[in-house]
């Protein structure tokens, strides 16, 4: 008697349990008081947790700018860490607001899963074999064994690689990146190849780095970049205009440590950028000073990538294409006016 | 001095002492003990010398790398230097955040009260001297689990929904499955759940803050981690799946075909697929069956699976339970002309979970071991937290992956042999039988 | 005396008459459950459309695009379909299943007839072994294993120097053998492996039905035994052994050709048979141990030798109480075979549920495909052991 009778009533409350619909995600943000963001379970300089189980790394610190942007406080964001597999259902689901997770800017993933707002690291690409293989470009690698994770464009573009140039390769493809250097390290594989930053995270874990070198070849571009749920164009401007913020103060030279006097700066780029002249935030739908609270509490670009993936971090990122348009790379913001 | 004549028909005749006979084979001693019990017989023998050197050669090893070769002090760059032994100064170093994940610092106090009162809630419950066991089970099994959920989550602002709906729920299930005064109870229960909906539904009220000023701030489902998040799956999941499992039960032995049949089908579909599956599903398939725009906590979503999964499980083993209670106990109650709820409920059930209280233990066991499979969707349970940190460059040493591994290794291997030993206790208890 | 009418019962009203009720109840559920089913089948549908993922069978043919470790059986390219994927999966899990479930139940039932020698040490360890990789979750142990099996192992260029033909060799890439390519004429060595085995069963039926008419026994086991593997050698060698060996090559890194058992299959076969063989051994001890001791007692009686008395009145009784719980350890194993992600082995859960679900998005019927080969195994797996179970249960007077 009572199964049917429960079975009614649980139904009827499923039915009727209707949860918060996220309709304008600026106002729900608002509403819960924190920018809740999709990041990768473990790379270091992108998205890792530290000792003390805080996040940090390039990603991290996108999310915290928008925080800082939106509520002038780089904490107000929570932060969920995501595989390769789970991260588009999470932001097509609306579990994340913004999903910043080394994510390459593709065509179909554009067209299929979201907005992508911009690029936060251009990336390609590479290889990585021990030195002992006497190993000096990817083009000798025939009948090689390659490690690579799983569900990823990494195992397509190798395949695609190997094929083009008629080589042999067995491919070893984990789920984890974790999985990868361990099998790597272990000698299961000849090569390891993922994007070019995560060879030298992964490089920096490996009992001796120094035994490793990556090839020159760059088989892929790989424009990593956050990306929102289609279908608010608001959000998706706070967020393109957050990551714009970011590289246009670096190249205007506003840091953390002088955003201040800078406010007073009579310079109308600069003015405009820190929004003392204006009202460029509120057209998105944030406070006019949106960029010079990202800067206080972030700071620019140039910045958050020395601090991450930089020369002096263990992952040892030169710029590179990753430098200022200005400076020969290809950091180029369309201008906040 | 002895000497024997022998007789003309083959006989003979003794005078003197007999010669003395050797001495008995000592049945007592470590010689006779491993004479007994290892060396009796040439094939004994040889399968005690090989499984002896079997040890010598695994064991030595082994605690060399876990105890005696091992780094208990200092830091990584101690590690560093002797690679030949465990680092438990990882260990040491991160504890805290195998047990609680990334949960808010200042906040660890909450789950620090809820682990004692699980431990204690346990302990009296295993103690069979305990006064109240019964009242004290019913409150781990039914308060426990809302309280911790409250005290984890956190209470700020409670929507008026929140209480509403479980009261709702609970009056149905006392008004249904109790009788007297507590089936009142129930219809009471029942009466104030419509009563606030209706005031929410009429504006009057939309969230009360129970806590005022001193409100517990919410700790979100992503920062839970570690054993903690562990016990929370395996511990909801069966709390949920004991009921659903009683229901599939009793429904799949029902003499109402339809019933019967549903309850069987769903019964073994879950248990023919494995439980990636369920867990991928939750994670992947579950947001496309909601309406658009609802969405759920993945956590609630990885428990849900798991508690399904876990019900089909449980109802075999409760189905084992009833098919175990003697025929003559359901004529009994039917010749006494109890209706089905109250036979079930008075007569049957309370005889029936007994029996199975070993296999609701295994059951929980295996639940308890299958937890780590949620690291497959990015959720940090021990086994995920433990392999993120491995992944720290600050520890990329050698032996640190295999030391969090033995950690996480020996963490389960001491719950699940000890709930293993009280689930054989148990057994050995009700199995008065005629073992010899 | 009263008429018939008064004997039977007042008809009871709708609610109280158990039989209708049932109908009300059963009614309620369909249509509650059916709803449920609507409204998912529903949503989907919507969700499905409003995020603009695809629909339908259709990316089954379309080409795979990347590269899979070890594909036996089933040939397959980067130009491969996802059918061909799905294909490859398949046959990686049925594999590994097989050949787990066989290991596992020989392990298991040595293990469980160790715990119960009277050797001491003997049965110490295999209650240690219980208890170890019982309370251990198997996915640890699967990581275990893997870098167990791996680390200890040479690369294959400290083995081989490049352009060697290796006919043998086990170093980190695997267990490599030359390949077997039979000659013309060796199809003959496979009719008369097939003709022993008939041959076999044959004479065992002889031997039954002599063994029932005189009491003398045949030994069929030797018998059989010498028909299904030395026949086939003889007839081999007879042939003029018309088999070549082709070897593998040493390439530059690694060996080419042969054939290639990969690790992580070891790796995941250890896992899952020491998991799964400490099950199987408690259910083989309990079995055991439920045959009544009157049973051993009657046999000694009756003088039959310590080693019959196992084999023929303890064993088929404990296997009447085995079978059921044996099956679902089957069944478990089958369905944790699917923890081969976590070590790259190309096993249905890995390349289709894995890798094709993420390349194509499509997750509905990716899922539906999976569960449905996974509940097919369940199926078959339990129809087979209960057929097994009916033949040996016992027949009751």
């Amino acid at each position: 008697m009572y199964l049917a009778k429960t079975v009614a009533i649980s139904a009827a409350l499923v039915a009727s349990l209707g949860l918060a619909h996220a309709d304008e995600t600026l106002d729900a943000v608002k509403g819960k008081g924190f920018v809740q963001c999709g990041v990768s379970q473990g790379l270091p300089g992108f998205s890792n947790p530290d000792d003390q189980g805080d996040w940090t790394g390039l990603d991290v610190e996108f999310c915290r700018a928008m925080a800082a942007a939106i509520f002038n406080d780089a904490d107000a964001v929570k932060f969920t860490p995501l595989s390769a597999k789970v991260r588009f259902t999470a932001l097509t689901s609306g579990e994340i607001d913004v999903l910043a997770r080394n994510t390459t800017w593709t065509m179909s993933r554009d067209s299929d899963f979201g907005e992508f707002v911009g690029v936060n690291y251009y990336d390609g690409q590479g290889f990585m074999v021990p030195t002992s293989l006497g190993v000096a470009s990817a083009l000798e690698l025939d009948g090689a064994a390659v490690c690579t994770n799983t569900g990823t464009t990494t195992e397509l573009n190798v395949a695609d690689f190997f094929r083009a140039n008629s080589m042999d390769y067995t491919v070893v493809a984990f789920e984890k990146a974790d999985e990868v250097v361990a099998a790597y390290d272990a000698g299961r594989c000849d090569v390891y190849t993922t994007d070019r930053s995560g060879l030298a995270a992964q490089r920096s874990k490996l009992a001796k780095p120094d035994d490793h070198i990556v090839l020159p070849e760059i088989i892929s571009k790989e424009p990593l970049g956050p990306l929102v749920r289609h279908g608010d164009s608001q959000w998706g401007d706070i967020a393109r205009w957050t990551l714009n913020c970011m590289i246009n103060a670096e190249e205007a030279g506003i840091t953390s440590a002088n955003v201040a006097e800078m406010n007073t700066s009579d310079d109308p780029n600069i003015k405009r950028i820190l929004g003392s002249d204006g009202d460029l935030g509120s057209k998105i739908g944030l406070d006019n000073t949106f960029c010079a609270n990202v800067i206080t509490s972030v700071g620019n670009y140039g910045e958050s990538y020395d601090r991450n993936v930089g020369p002096d971090t263990p992952l040892k990122l030169e710029r590179g294409v990753n430098a200022l348009w200005s400076d020969g790379g290809l950091m180029y913001a369309a201008p906040q006016r | 001095m002895t000497t024997i004549t022998k007789l003309p028909n083959g006989g003979k005749v003794y005078a003197g002492d007999l010669p003395d006979k050797p001495a008995p084979i000592r049945t007592d001693g470590l010689v006779a003990w491993m004479r007994d019990n290892l060396f009796n017989g040439v094939f004994n023998s040889i399968l005690s010398l090989s499984a002896l050197a079997l040890v010598l050669y695994v064991l030595p090893p082994v605690l060399g790398w876990l105890i005696f070769n091992a780094n208990w002090v200092g830091g990584a760059d101690a590690c560093r230097v002797n690679p030949d032994g465990a680092c438990w100064p990882f260990v040491s170093a991160r504890w805290e955040q195998f047990l609680y994940g990334f949960y808010e610092k200042s906040e660890r106090w909450r789950i620090d009260i809820l682990l004692w009162m699980l431990a204690i809630g346990i302990v009296l419950m295993v103690w069979e001297k305990t006064p109240g066991r019964h009242l004290i089970a019913m409150f781990m099994l039914f308060v426990y689990p809302v309280l911790a959920f409250f005290m984890m989550y956190g209470i700020v602002a409670v929507n008026v929904y929140w209480i509403a709906v479980p009261l709702l729920l609970l009056g149905v299930l006392f008004a249904t499955l109790a009788g007297g005064f507590f089936r009142v109870i129930g219809f009471l229960l029942m009466l104030g759940g419509v009563a606030m909906l209706w005031q929410v539904g009429s504006g009057a009220v939309q969230a009360i803050h129970p806590l005022g000023d001193r409100a517990l701030p919410i700790v979100d489902t992503p920062q839970w981690g570690g054993f903690t998040l562990t016990l929370v799956i395996a511990l909801s999941g069966i709390v949920a799946s004991l009921p659903l499992g009683v229901l599939l039960a009793l429904g799949r032995r029902s003499k109402m075909p339809i019933i019967s049949l549903l309850s069987t089908v769903f019964i073994e579909f879950w248990r023919g697929i494995p439980l990636v599956a369920v867990l991928f599903m939750a994670t992947i398939m579950f947001p496309l069956f909601l309406p658009a725009g609802v969405t759920f906590d993945q956590l609630l979503r990885a428990v849900i699976g798991v508690a399904l999964f876990a019900s089909a499980y449980m109802a075999e083993v409760v189905r084992g339970g009833l098919q175990a209670i003697n025929k003559g106990q359901y004529e009994g109650a039917m010749a006494l002309g109890l209706p089905y709820s109250k036979m079930m409920r008075l007569v049957v059930l309370p005889q029936a979970l007994k029996v199975v209280i070993p296999g609701i233990v295994n059951t929980f066991i295996g639940l308890f071991k299958d937890t780590t499979l949620v690291l497959i969707i990015a959720l940090f349970d021990l086994l995920g937290i433990v392999q993120a940190s491995i992944a720290d460059p600050n520890w990329s040493i050698q032996s640190v992956p295999y030391t969090g591994y033995a950690f996480v290794g020996i963490s389960f291997w001491i719950c699940c042999y000890s709930m293993a030993r009280y689930s054989r206790y148990i057994e050995g208890k009700l199995h008065t039988g005629h073992k010899r | 005396m009263a008429n018939k009418s008064e004997l039977t019962a007042p008809a009871p009203s709708f609610w109280r008459d158990p039989d209708k009720r049932a109908i009300v109840y059963q009614v309620v559920v369909v249509a509650v459950i059916g709803w449920l089913l609507y409204a998912i089948v529903r949503n989907t549908a919507t969700n499905m459309e409003s995020q603009g993922l695809a629909s339908g069978f259709g990316f089954l043919t379309s080409s795979a695009g990347f590269g899979i470790i070890s594909t036996p059986l089933v040939s397959y390219s980067e130009s491969s379909s996802y059918f061909t994927v799905f294909l490859v999966g398949l046959v990686n899990t049925i594999i590994v299943a097989a050949v787990g479930c066989l290991l596992a139940l020989i392990l298991g039932f040595l293990i469980g007839i160790a715990r119960l020698s009277s050797n001491w040490l003997v049965q110490k360890m295999a209650t240690f072994y219980i208890e170890l990789f019982r309370n251990v979750p198997l996915l640890l142990q699967i990581l275990f294993w893997y870098s167990a099996v791996l680390k200890p192992l040479p690369g294959p260029r400290e083995l081989h120097e490049a352009g060697d033909a290796v006919f043998f060799s086990i170093n980190n890439r695997g267990v490599i053998f030359a390949e077997p390519v039979g000659q013309p004429g060796f199809e003959f060595v496979w009719y008369v492996f097939f003709g022993a085995i008939v041959l076999t069963w044959l004479l065992s039926k002889w031997a039954t039905a002599r063994q029932m008419k005189t009491g003398n026994q045949f030994p069929v086991f030797s018998a059989g035994v010498l028909l299904i593997f030395v026949a086939p050698l003889v007839a081999y060698m007879y042939l003029g052994q018309p088999m070549e060996f082709v070897p593998a090559e040493m390439s530059r890194f690694a060996l080419r050709g042969g054939v290639t058992i990969i690790p992580e299959f070891v790796a995941l076969l250890l896992a899952l048979v020491i998991y799964t063989a400490a099950f199987i051994a408690e259910i083989v001890r309990a079995g055991i141990q439920a045959v009544s001791h009157g049973q051993i007692e009657a046999a000694s009686a009756l003088g039959v030798k310590p080693s019959h008395r196992m084999r023929l009145v303890v064993v088929p009784q404990a296997m009447r109480v085995i079978v059921p719980p044996l099956t679902s350890q089957f069944l478990n194993l089958t369905k944790n075979s699917s923890l081969a992600t976590a070590i790259a082995y190309p096993d249905l859960f890995s390349v289709f549920a894995g890798t094709t679900l993420n390349q194509t998005g499509q997750a509905v019927e990716i899922m539906a495909m999976t569960l449905a080969v996974y509940l097919t195994l369940s199926l078959l797996t339990s129809g087979f052991m209960n057929w097994y179970n009916s033949r040996i249960a016992l027949v009751e007077r």
